[in-house]
């Protein structure tokens, strides 16, 4: 009743023609605040709708991303170990060997780190870029607390790697708080004594040919992928609808299957005593001495994992395709072209968006695979996450890890960037 | 050598898609060099599955096509030469405008040169000159059918077929497109066939129309023909307004018949079109128009006594619903002349009509 009273001077104002435009509801609130107070309830509960996912996403996706590329840069255990000799080294020229207060800063720091157990750490990282680098830094560790000033003799004494130049030149352009040397290893590079950059040893040389290795066998596994894929998906979407549903069964007949058990069976498969191989010999195409290496290897890789991402091919085309009314074929026919040059100039551009949803699906999954080449690529087979799970588990060397983790996660972005600018990536469909 | 004057001949031909069901039976039409001809009928009717078969997307399940007089059973659809206009335009979406115009030239090994010429023509041919650099996205509902239209000329078919090209077009827009199509046909002289379930399409459009239903063609003849003398119940009911009336045939002499109505609703002479005889069921079919109200005394053979149930003001004329013969549906128009026939809801009426307007049809 009240709120019913209170509305009748707002409206008995407007109905003497007040010169404000503004509108207003029947209880005198602006009309654009009250629809803003509407809206906004419900953007509150779109919002609160979203929350769990955004909240999940933050932390299983976002936050390792950043942590990943932070990690991949990250210097701070040795910067902050060899704190006083990053300091006393910042005035040293680079020539010869520094001055008897950097020796006695190092020896402060050594002598810390050997209490605090931190040397470890440090000695690892630098060994990363100079081999030997980890027993000179546990060695005197261990023994600084039996020596006595002057430093520079006593360093030198515990190891003479102290006496050159060039450990103290590693030490200055390694203890930085960030460093980059992860990336240069992750490419094959290092820095050179005088601080440029240079290529690593002959010998030392895997990355860059594993990121080709990677790339390339994506490439082929995609281009596979496509081949196979586009009749398939061709079928599905025009069959009738009963036959069509048996073939999308067998078609994701692969997702319900676990990963492991899918790439297993390719071993049954593939290997030397398999199945192929016992088929062909059985056939008399090859010998029994004469099998064919078909696991363990590249061709391992490439049929298992072609395989196992044919489905992300098939269903963005899929999904394109089923869109495509079959009176466009019918129209460039009776314009009169053949089959074939209807199917490549009507049917095929219409699908592009299909392709390119599905190329780059297939693509960046393959760049990233692990656990297939892992157990059928042998030595030949393995990429590049391969050995990011190597550094990640084995070695322990995050850093490397991290860093060749970034480059592709990088060369992904490009990819997408580049896609996007080609086709737009509004127009890629989904399943 | 002499071209035949039929352009398209149907000969005996059937087609059933599940081998159960004759979704076309014995089909015999013949399509004249450069007339507009219609396939009118119900949907499911079977209008569509006629064309594909002539345009070669559908095999007949029996008889015989002949196109130009030479058989073409087994002439696969690209080198029928046949235009086609799809209800959904089946415009390519990858493609300009142009380009959509330019592929059957192109297909065709047709010059650069004379392909960009053909290529403008047509445009110009339906008022879209400066739109060949568009998509066809970016064109109306309208400008779209142009476009198909356009299409599927610009090759200089002898024969276009169009299944319900104007179907996805609102009122205003189909009208011009009818008019528009109709002198298209007219300038360019090629012969048509059209498909369509819009009976005052079918009217304006046509030369002849075939009303199809069931499979069969019930009636083909010129549209004014078709409206004024349909051959049987199911043609009087599609084409235009009609009331019914069923009775047996008293008696019939000549031209003219007497017909008892059921349930004791009187007899009326009527012309015998198409009954079984003396004693055989009828429906009787009269336009709405056709019967007049407060007749001369002896002008009509046909007076009785309606009792006015419904009156609908439609500005030209106004549309009666009257209770008459024992029948409540019967309607009446009356045009909105000067000084016509004042009656008002609940009245009483005297209303009649001559046995020429009455036909008396199978039942
Ligand atoms: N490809 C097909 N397979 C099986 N049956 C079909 C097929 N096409 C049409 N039919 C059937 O044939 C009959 C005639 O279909 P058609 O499409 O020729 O009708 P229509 O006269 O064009 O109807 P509409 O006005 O609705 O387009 C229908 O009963 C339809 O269900
Ligand atoms: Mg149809």
């Amino acid at each position: 009743m009240a709120q019913a009273e209170a509305t009748l001077p707002a409206s008995g104002s407007a109905s003497t023609g007040a010169p404000s435009t503004a509108l207003t509801t029947a209880d005198g609130t602006p009309l654009k605040v009250s629809i803003r107070r509407a809206m906004r309830r419900n953007k509150l509960l779109a919002f609160g709708l979203t929350l769990p996912l955004l909240l999940f996403i933050t932390f299983s996706f976002l936050m390792p991303i950043f942590e990943m590329t932070f990690n991949s840069v990250d210097n701070r255990p040795v910067a902050n170990t060899l704190h006083r000799s990053a300091a006393a080294l910042q005035s040293w020229d680079g020539q010869g060997l520094p001055s008897e207060a950097v020796y006695a800063a190092m020896a402060e720091d050594l002598k810390q780190a050997a209490e605090e157990r931190s040397i470890g750490r440090v000695a690892t990282r630098l060994n990363y870029q100079e081999s030997g680098m980890r027993s000179v830094m546990m060695g005197s560790a261990r023994m600084i607390e039996r020596h006595e000033p002057p430093w520079k003799e006593a360093l030198i004494d515990i190891n003479a790697a102290w006496g050159e130049g060039s450990t103290w030149r590693l030490i200055k352009r390694e203890s930085g708080a960030i460093t980059f040397s992860y990336y240069l290893n992750a490419v094959d590079m290092t820095y050179a004594d005088d601080g440029s950059i240079v290529a690593q040893p002959e010998w030392r040389q895997i990355y860059v040919k594993l990121f080709w290795r990677t790339a390339w066998m994506s490439i082929l596994i995609t281009a596979l992928c496509l081949v196979l894929g586009f009749p398939i998906a061709y079928l599905l979407a025009n069959l009738p609808s009963r036959h069509a549903n048996l073939l999308m069964i067998l078609v994701l007949l692969p997702f319900w299957t676990s990963l492991l058990v899918r790439t297993s069976s390719w071993i049954v498969m593939l290997q030397n005593e398999g199945v192929l191989n016992d088929l062909m010999v059985w056939i008399g195409v090859i010998s029994d001495d004469g099998r064919i290496q078909m696991v363990y290897n590249r061709i391992g890789t490439l049929v298992a994992m072609t395989q196992i991402l044919l489905p992300f091919m098939i269903l963005p085309l899929y999904s394109v395709m089923k869109g495509i009314s079959p009176s466009y074929m019918r129209a460039a026919r009776s314009l009169g072209a053949n089959p074939l040059v209807a199917f490549w100039r009507v049917y095929v551009p219409q699908t592009l968006a299909g392709v390119g949803a599905g190329g780059i699906l297939v693509f960046i999954l393959a760049i990233g695979y692990y656990i297939t080449p892992a157990l059928v690529g042998g030595q030949s087979g393995q990429l590049i996450s391969n050995y990011i799970a190597y550094h990640m588990q084995q070695s322990l060397n995050w850093g490397l890890a991290a860093s060749i983790g970034t480059i592709l996660l990088a060369g992904v972005m490009v990819l997408y960037l580049i896609y996007n600018r080609l086709v737009g990536i509004d127009k890629m469909k989904l399943g | 050598m002499t071209k035949s004057t039929n352009i398209v001949e149907f000969k005996h031909v059937q087609k059933s898609y599940d081998g159960e069901e004759l979704v076309v039976k014995d089909l015999n039409l013949d399509v004249e060099r450069g007339e507009f001809l219609t396939l009118l009928g119900p949907s499911g009717s079977g209008k569509t599955t006629v064309l594909m078969m002539l345009a070669g997307f559908e095999v007949p399940t029996h008889g015989e096509l002949l196109l130009n007089g030479k058989p073409i059973n087994s002439v696969p659809p690209h080198k029928r030469g046949i235009g086609m206009v799809f209800q959904n335009y089946a415009l390519f979406p990858h493609m300009t405008v142009g380009e959509n115009l330019r592929f059957p030239l192109d297909v065709r090994k047709i010059s650069r040169a004379e392909a960009d010429k053909k290529v403008q023509k047509a445009l110009d041919m339906v008022r879209l000159g400066d739109f060949g650099n568009r998509r066809p996205a970016q064109l109306s509902g309208g400008q779209q059918q142009r476009v198909a239209v356009a299409r599927a000329l610009v090759f200089d078919p002898e024969l276009v077929l169009m299944d319900e090209p104007l179907g996805a077009l609102d009122k205003n827009l189909r009208e011009e497109m009818q008019f528009e199509i109709k002198h298209i046909h007219e300038t360019l002289g090629v012969s048509v066939v059209y498909v369509t379930h819009d009976q005052s399409e079918a009217l304006t459009m046509s030369n002849r129309i075939a009303v199809f239903d069931q499979g069969i063609i019930q009636q083909l003849a010129s549209p004014s023909d078709l409206y004024e003398r349909p051959d049987n119940a199911f043609v009087a009911y599609f084409i235009g307004e009609n009331n019914r009336l069923r009775g047996r045939v008293k008696e019939h002499s000549g031209e003219s018949c007497t017909v008892e109505l059921e349930n004791q609703g009187g007899s009326i002479k009527a012309l015998n079109v198409n009954t079984g005889g003396q004693g055989s069921p009828t429906t009787l079919s009269l336009r709405p128009e056709r019967v007049s109200v407060n007749p001369e005394n002896g002008e009509v053979p046909n007076v009785f006594e309606a009792e006015v149930q419904e009156l609908i003001y439609l500005g030209d004329h106004i549309r009666t619903r009257v209770k008459v013969c024992g029948n409540d549906e019967f309607i009446i128009k009356i045009p909105n002349a000067h000084g016509h026939a004042v009656i008002k809801k609940g009245e009483s009426v005297r209303i009649g009509w001559a046995m020429e307007d009455c036909r008396a049809l199978d039942a």
